[in-house]
C-alpha cells in the first residue's frame, strides 16, 4: 500500500519538481543579480550569462520566475490541502523550508508593490524589506543544501494500513 | 483510494485560496500608494531664460559643500583588478560635468531660432522621476524617495556599487571611492565607495526654504511646485512660445520639466554628451516593462489554484467511476 500510494505521487509530482527547481535556480540567480556582483566577479564573461550583469533583464526574469513560483507554490499546497493529507504528512523539515519560502513570497509581494509608480514604504521599511528577502534567500539555500545531503523529505507517506 | 469532498477539505480548499488571494493583493496596496503621487514637487525650467551665469552651481556647491565626500587614502585596494578606482577629490573644481561635488552643471548648446544662431544653456541635474529607478533598484535601501517626490542617497548607507548609476536613464549618479559603509564592512571585496547626486536641497525644503539653485538663480529659470501645477504651467509656457517640453513623459515622468523654444531632439544634438553629461533624449518608462508583469503575478495564484482544483475534480470523478464500476461487478 505504501509503495502503491508514493510511486503515483512521485510521478504526480515529477514536473512539479523540476519547475520547482527551476524556478528556484532562475529566482535566486536574477535575485543575487540585483546586486552588482556578477560583473565584477567576471560570472557575467562566462559565454552565455552575460545577461546577468544587465539589471533590466535580471529584474524582469525574476518577475517572470516568481510568477512561475507563485502559481506552483500555490498548487502545491492547494494540491496538498485538499488531496494529500490523509495519505501525507509534510515533514519538519517541510514545514521549515514552506515557511521560509511563504515568508519569501510575503516579503517579495511588498517588493514587487514598492516598485510600483507612486508607492511610498517609508525607507527603514524598505531597508528591512531588502534585508529580509536577502536573508531568507540564503537561509532557503542553506536548509535546503541540509536537506539534500541529510536525504530529508518535504514529506512523508502515511501508511494508510493501520 | 477514493476522495471524499467533505465540507472540512473544502474549508482547506478555501483557506488555501484566500492565502493565494491575498498573496495577489496587489492591485490594493497599488492603489492607495498611487494616491501620494499628487504630492510630488515638480520643478520647471524655462530654457530661454537661463543666461548660463552658473549662479546655480555655485550655490548648490556652496550649500551642498558639508555633504561632499572626504575620502580616506590611500584607498584600500580592491579584487579582483577590474573594480575602478574613480577618485574626484583632486578635481572638486571641475563644474563642466556631474561629479560627486558638483551635482549641477550647465550645458552648452548652439541652435538656431528663427534663422538666427542662438546659443542656449541648461541646467543639468537629477530629474527626480517619479518612480525612480535608482530608488527602487538599489539592493540596500540606500536610495530613498521622500514623500514629496524628491530622490536622495543616504551616503551613510550606500555601497558605491554605482547600480543605480546604470539603471539611470540618464546615468546621473557620481562614485567617489574611499568613503562610506563599504570600509566598515568588506573595503577589498564589496563595495567602492558612494555615489552622489542632486538631493534638490530636501533638507532646506523640509524647512520651507527654495532649494539653493532656485533661490540664486537671477532670472527666476525655475519654478517649483506641486507637480500637476508645473505641468500645466508647463504646457501653458510651450503653448505661449510655441516650445517642446522635455520630462514630463521621459521615464514614466519626472518632477524636472523642462520648456524649450527649439524641439529637444535638436538640442540633444547640440550638447556635449558623455559621462556625466546627460542626454536630452526621449526616455521609455524603464520600471514599466517589470511593472506590467505585477498583474500577472494577481493572476498566478489564481491559476495555481484552478490547476490544482482541476486535478482534484479529475480524481474526484475517476474514483467515483471506478466505484460505480465495482458496484455493477458486484450486483
Amino acid at each position: 500500500m505504501r509503495g502503491n500510494a508514493s510511486e503515483p505521487s512521485k510521478r504526480q509530482y515529477g514536473a512539479v519538481r523540476y519547475v520547482y527547481l527551476l524556478t528556484i535556480i532562475f529566482l535566486t540567480l536574477t535575485g543575487f543579480g540585483q546586486m552588482p556582483v556578477f560583473k565584477r566577479y567576471y560570472i557575467a564573461d562566462i559565454p552565455g550569462l552575460g545577461w546577468l550583469a544587465q539589471f533590466y533583464v535580471t529584474h524582469y526574469i525574476h518577475y517572470l520566475a516568481a510568477i512561475l513560483f507563485l502559481a506552483l507554490f500555490t498548487y502545491v499546497i492547494v494540491d496538498y490541502l485538499v488531496s494529500n493529507p490523509k495519505r501525507k504528512k509534510i515533514t519538519i523539515a517541510g514545514y521549515v523550508r514552506g515557511a521560509i519560502l511563504a515568508g519569501l513570497v510575503i516579503s517579495g509581494v511588498f517588493l514587487v508593490v514598492r516598485n510600483l509608480k507612486g508607492s511610498m514604504f517609508s525607507p527603514e521599511f524598505i531597508i528591512f524589506l531588502d534585508l529580509f528577502h536577502m536573508g531568507l534567500v540564503i537561509t532557503f539555500l542553506t536548509a535546503s543544501l541540509y536537506c539534500i545531503i541529510t536525504k530529508q523529505k518535504w514529506a512523508k507517506d502515511l501508511n494508510l494500513d493501520q | 483510494m477514493g476522495q471524499e469532498i467533505s465540507r472540512r477539505t473544502f474549508l482547506r480548499g478555501g483557506m488555501a485560496a484566500a492565502a493565494g488571494l491575498a498573496a495577489s493583493s496587489i492591485p490594493g496596496a497599488a492603489a492607495a500608494a498611487r494616491a501620494e503621487e499628487k504630492n510630488q514637487l515638480a520643478t520647471l525650467f524655462d530654457i530661454r531664460k537661463c543666461i548660463g551665469c552658473e549662479a546655480c552651481v555655485e550655490a548648490c556647491s556652496e550649500t551642498n559643500a558639508d555633504q561632499y565626500p572626504n575620502p580616506q587614502k590611500p584607498f584600500p585596494k580592491m579584487y579582483p583588478n577590474r573594480v575602478p578606482v574613480e577618485d574626484w577629490s583632486e578635481k572638486q573644481d571641475v563644474t563642466d560635468r556631474l561629479t560627486p561635488y558638483n551635482w549641477l552643471f550647465i550645458q552648452h548648446a548652439t541652435v538656431n531660432i528663427n534663422g538666427e544662431e542662438t546659443e542656449l544653456t541648461i541646467p543639468r541635474r537629477c530629474m527626480h522621476c517619479v518612480n525612480p529607478p535608482c530608488v527602487k533598484l538599489c539592493p540596500w535601501g540606500a536610495a530613498r524617495q521622500l514623500e514629496n517626490g524628491i530622490s536622495r542617497i543616504d551616503s551613510d548607507l550606500c555601497l558605491g556599487g554605482s547600480k543605480c548609476r546604470k539603471v539611470c536613464p540618464w546615468h546621473i549618479p557620481q562614485r567617489q571611492t574611499g568613503t562610506g559603509l563599504y570600509l566598515d564592512v568588506l573595503p577589498s571585496l564589496a563595495g567602492n565607495g558612494v555615489m552622489y547626486k542632486c538631493d534638490r536641497c530636501y533638507n532646506r525644503i523640509a524647512e520651507g526654504e527654495l532649494p539653493a539653485c532656485i533661490e540664486a538663480c537671477p532670472e527666476d529659470v525655475q519654478t517649483i511646485g506641486p507637480r500637476d501645477e508645473i505641468i500645466k504651467k508647463a504646457h501653458a509656457l510651450a503653448k505661449e512660445i510655441n516650445g517642446y517640453i522635455y520630462g514630463e513623459k521621459e521615464n514614466g515622468g519626472t518632477n524636472t520639466i523642462y520648456v524649450s523654444p527649439v524641439p529637444f531632439e535638436e538640442l540633444n544634438k547640440a550638447i556635449e554628451k558623455g559621462k556625466g553629461k546627460p542626454h536630452l533624449k526621449p526616455v521609455k518608462d524603464t520600471m514599466a516593462q517589470a511593472n506590467n508583469l505585477a498583474t500577472a503575478m494577481i493572476l498566478a495564484p489564481v491559476a495555481g489554484i484552478a490547476a490544482a482544483a482541476g486535478k482534484f475534480y479529475k480524481l474526484t470523478k475517476s474514483s467515483q467511476q471506478g466505484a460505480g464500476q465495482n458496484e455493477r461487478e458486484r450486483i
